[in-house]
């Protein structure tokens, strides 16, 4: 049996295609991905993302254990601010990309929809020995990102008290507000590339918390325009640009770790892939010849050899090309490098080029 | 969800349509298909002059989310290619019997068993529609 998010039956009465992601039944596409897509770019998009995981880490070493499970800097997060972090295993692997948020007196921590129960499992496994309590919030609270350049407009419509102010909340910070009068914790975080926010609130709330935020003009979008948002900015996917068995360096997500806050999950591991340098590299690619490439097609050297895969390719819609990437050996890697992609069994020639392909335009 | 489904012409389990015209046929793919797909961003089609081999991929159609491999429901010379659609993909989703037709050929033998008439394509179409 699929999961549904509070806001299924709202998803189905309004028309949208749904499709199982990571067990859960999810809408894909309302209006169609490209008009979604460009919404969001535009003006904003409004996307149910209560399949998400979030917890609570609250307690005396709530900071001391999530420094033991991340690998970013928690201690540097200053309270109402968010930072992007990974959990890795002693390997270096990557066990989840998360957001931990830091509330007052204890930290908000969001996982993906299909880690939610290995990352649960994870954190109380490596919870011995510190003073931490790990609440799950995943049922009670819905959760909407709201993205976009227009997402500011919107929101400050919504606000019913101190109007105006979330406009101001800064890149990454996060707010307990007030949206059409129901208590909101607002972040001003996302997925698209762009300007936007992520909303928590009482799952109770939901249906109608949706209904007036897109009748303040924000488009219902579904995970297809979620993806290629996310693509055309090369943010990592998880079973995609990351999984269990490919570590932050690889993955271009060495800023994320920092090796010099003390010890952590992994830090063993990971100071000695940076030494040596990973084997391979994340690449972004552009095709020379026709042809779309597309998650776990065969990458080839043009001597013909296997030497990596495709994780994410698709037409970039804002591009307006088909571009992709690809794990490929590090001598690869380079800007301007040439390989083939199999599509349909024929080799089809493609060439690294610099990432991201779209450059995000947060509010700085 | 319903689909057109025009009476006369036959329709692959691959989703694609044939039209007889003369002793020409004209093929493209379905509504069902091209509604499945979502918005067509991409597609790769045969040269004029190509052959065909029935039941032989000739091709594909692409949108953001997936791509669609193009079967010949029969087998010949490729006499025609829609290169109109080579700057308007969205004929495909808009018109995909008219506007949206992908190739023209010339028959060297007999459609691909298993082809259907409008009737049995929309029970078929109904079916996957759960």
């Amino acid at each position: 049996m699929l999961k549904r998010t509070p806001l299924y039956e709202k998803h189905v009465a309004a028309g949208a295609r749904m499709v199982e992601f990571g067990g859960w039944e999810m809408p894909v596409q309302y209006s169609g991905i490209i008009d979604e897509h460009t919404a969001v770019r535009q003006q904003a998009g409004l996307f149910d993302i209560s399949h998400m995981g979030r917890l609570m880490v609250r307690g005396n070493q709530a900071e001391e254990f999530l420094q033991h499970v991340v690998t970013c800097d928690v201690a540097a997060i200053p309270l109402g601010q968010a930072s992007y972090g990974l959990l890795c295993n002693p390997d270096g692997g990557i066990v989840d990309d998360i957001f931990i948020y830091h509330l007052p007196e204890e930290y908000l921590v969001v996982v993906n929809a299909s880690n939610r129960e290995k990352d649960w499992q994870w954190l109380h496994a490596h919870a011995e020995g510190f003073d931490v309590e790990i609440v799950g919030r995943s049922e009670r609270w819905a959760m909407l990102a709201l993205q976009g350049p227009g997402a500011a407009e919107v929101l400050t419509q919504a606000e019913e008290i101190g109007a105006g102010s979330l406009s101001l909340l800064p890149f990454h910070g996060v707010a307990l507000s007030a949206l059409f009068g129901y208590t909101t914790l607002v972040a001003r975080t996302g997925y698209a590339g762009e300007d936007g926010f992520e909303l928590f609130f009482d799952a109770e709330q939901a249906e109608a918390f949706w209904d007036k935020l897109v009748d303040l003009g924000a488009k219902p979008c579904g995970l297809g325009a979620r993806d290629s948002l996310r693509f055309e900015p090369c943010l990592s996917l998880y079973s995609h640009e990351i999984s269990d068995t490919i570590n932050p360096y690889e993955a271009r997500l060495g800023w994320v770790v920092k090796l010099d806050k003390g010890d952590f999950i992994g830090r063993a591991a990971l100071a000695a892939i940076k030494a040596a340098g990973p084997a391979r590299r994340l690449t972004g690619f552009e095709m020379l010849g026709r042809g779309v490439a597309r998650g776990d097609y065969p990458v080839h050297n043009l001597a013909g050899e296997p030497v990596g895969y495709v994780t994410t390719g698709m037409p970039a819609p804002t591009l307006g090309r088909p571009l992709g990437m690809a794990y490929v050996p590090t001598a690869l890697s380079a800007e301007g490098s040439e390989f083939d992609i199999i599509i349909r069994e024929k080799p089809v020639r493609a060439r690294a080029i610099k990432m991201p392909f779209y450059k995000p335009r947060y509010k700085k | 969800m319903s689909h057109n489904i025009p009476a006369e012409l036959r329709y692959s389990k691959s989703d694609e349509w044939v039209r007889t015209e003369g002793d020409e046929l004209v093929i493209g793919v379905s509504d069902f298909a091209q509604d499945q797909l979502g918005d067509i961003v991409y597609l790769e089609l045969p040269k004029v002059g190509a052959t065909i081999a029935p039941g032989d991929s000739f091709g594909a159609i692409e949108s953001v989310k997936a791509s669609s491999d193009l079967y010949a429901p029969v087998g010949g010379e490729v006499v025609a290619v829609n290169t109109e659609l080579e700057s308007n993909q969205e004929a495909i989703n808009k018109d995909p019997y008219g506007a949206g037709w992908l190739i023209r050929v010339r028959p060297s033998g007999a459609e691909e068993e298993g082809m259907m008439d409008a009737a049995g394509y929309a029970a078929y179409c109904e079916d996957r529609a759960h």
